[in-house]
């Protein structure tokens, strides 16, 4: 029931590449992961940004942002708000479990020359991808045409009582990450697996970017670099309790047509607790 | 009910022949300590018998704001936060037996004979976790044998949030 409800919100949603250059990090930060009342209320910021977290670029639309509860149905976003850098939102946890709140999406790219030599990109800056104006703008037969199928997913794990996994399934369908260790049982000095799939297959090679948070107060990026292992799996080895950011991205030429190549992009924020 | 009782009864079918002939003891004193700050409230206590890689085995009890109203105590639960995740998680406090109220500055005397006395021979760790509203968190561990083979007395002291803690064993 969930992977297909699952599966249907990624296929109603639309691919939106605007102007998400790399220096710019997406992510959804719970105030608090943990909780032990009966029925505990989580506010949480989500933003896009340049340093772990400070709200210093542009607020996270949440036209997109989803949350799943224990049970694996939807839950409504409370008390939505769109600010001037930082979009705002407050889930109740009426059930005792485990919640993912995500956004995810995925469609097609294109890029390729006109015949008088001049780069054309699909869908352009700003714009989301639509089957209608895939097959409207893209020229079939253009120069050095590369299409790439890319699935984006950003996402975070909130728990009122004891962790489950209900919410944490996967879907099968594009870039995600299989949670071996909780998300919501991660500590300082300990070691979390993570599996990484590709249309539920082993996301072999992806690169993972891991950056604690409360970067305006120290000097260099210190972050951990990590790459999946040949069944997908990446092991963090946490240095410190706080929040934490991850990033892990995927490429290959294994694209269905009309795409050549797959492309994933996947953000977790994860809360690691003191021993 | 009927099944409740069976269940009882076997339990104690069970339970009854591992029953010492001895008067063991396992008593446990505490101190809360004065502290001089300016707001100050009563700190959240638990207390629990873990093995020696820190498995959690038995609760023995868990000191918190038990009388507010909806349940508001249980909010703060998790800030003890190495019980919470070995224990605390997976309760619907207030459990009965376990549940306690919080208490004031000064040295208490508990008894948990009964409550260890389902423990298999071995070695464990008594923990006491305290943490405090605007205040700090203390974990405290006594290793200690069970049951003992002569009359013991183990000490651990906190920093800020605990006092002295005394494991008085007795075989």
């Amino acid at each position: 029931m969930n992977k297909k409800q699952l599966a249907m919100a990624a296929t109603v949603m639309t691919l939106c590449v605007a102007g998400t250059s790399h220096a710019h990090r997406a992510w959804i930060l719970p105030a608090s992961t943990v909780h032990s009342s009966e029925t505990p209320w989580v506010t949480f910021d989500a933003a896009i940004s340049n340093d772990i977290f400070h709200t210093d670029y542009r607020p996270m639309s949440l036209e997109n942002v989803q949350a799943i509860g224990p049970d694996g149905s939807f839950i409504p976003l409370q008390n939505a708000h769109t600010g001037k850098y930082r979009s705002t939102f407050d889930l109740e946890l009426d059930q005792q479990g485990t919640y993912r709140v995500f956004t995810a999406s995925h469609g097609l790219s294109a890029r390729w020359e006109t015949a008088d030599g001049e780069r054309r990109m699909y869908p352009g800056r700003g714009r989301a991808y639509t089957p209608e104006g895939f097959a409207a703008e893209v020229p079939e037969d253009a120069h050095n045409l590369q299409v790439t199928w890319t699935s984006r997913r950003q996402e975070t794990f909130v728990t009122a009582g004891i962790p489950d996994d209900t919410a944490l399934e996967v879907s099968g369908e594009g870039f995600e990450m299989e949670a071996l260790t909780h998300p919501n049982d991660l500590y300082a000095g300990e070691t979390a697996e993570f599996r990484f799939l590709i249309n539920g297959q082993p996301a072999v090679g992806a690169e993972l970017t891991v950056l604690a948070g409360g970067m305006r107060y120290r000097d260099s990026q210190d972050e951990i670099l990590a790459t999946t292992d040949a069944d997908g799996i990446v092991s963090i080895t946490w240095p410190d309790a706080g929040m934490y950011w991850l990033e892990a991205n995927y490429q290959d030429d294994q694209g269905e047509a009309p795409a050549t190549h797959r492309s994933g992009s996947y953000v977790a924020t994860f809360e690691v607790l003191p021993l | 009910m009927p099944a409740v009782m069976t269940r009882i009864v076997c339990l104690c079918l069970l339970v009854s022949p591992l029953l010492p002939a001895s008067a063991q003891e396992f008593d446990v004193s505490i101190t809360i300590p004065r502290l001089d700050v300016a707001e100050y409230h009563r700190p959240y206590v638990a207390f629990w018998v873990s093995d020696e890689s820190n498995g959690h085995i038995l609760d023995l009890e868990v000191w918190y704001d038990t009388g507010l109203a909806d349940l508001e105590g249980n909010k703060w639960l998790k800030d003890m936060r190495q019980w919470w995740r070995r224990s605390g998680r997976t309760l619907d406090m207030p459990v009965d037996g376990l549940a306690a109220a919080t208490r004031p500055q000064g040295q208490h005397d508990l008894s948990f004979t009964d409550k260890v006395s389902e423990l298999e021979p071995g070695n464990y760790q008594l923990n006491i976790e305290a943490v405090r509203e605007v205040g700090g968190r203390e974990m405290l561990q006594i290793p200690f044998t069970w049951p003992p083979a002569a009359a013991t007395t183990e000490t651990a002291s906190g920093d800020v949030e605990l006092g002295e803690v005394r494991l008085v064993l007795s075989p």
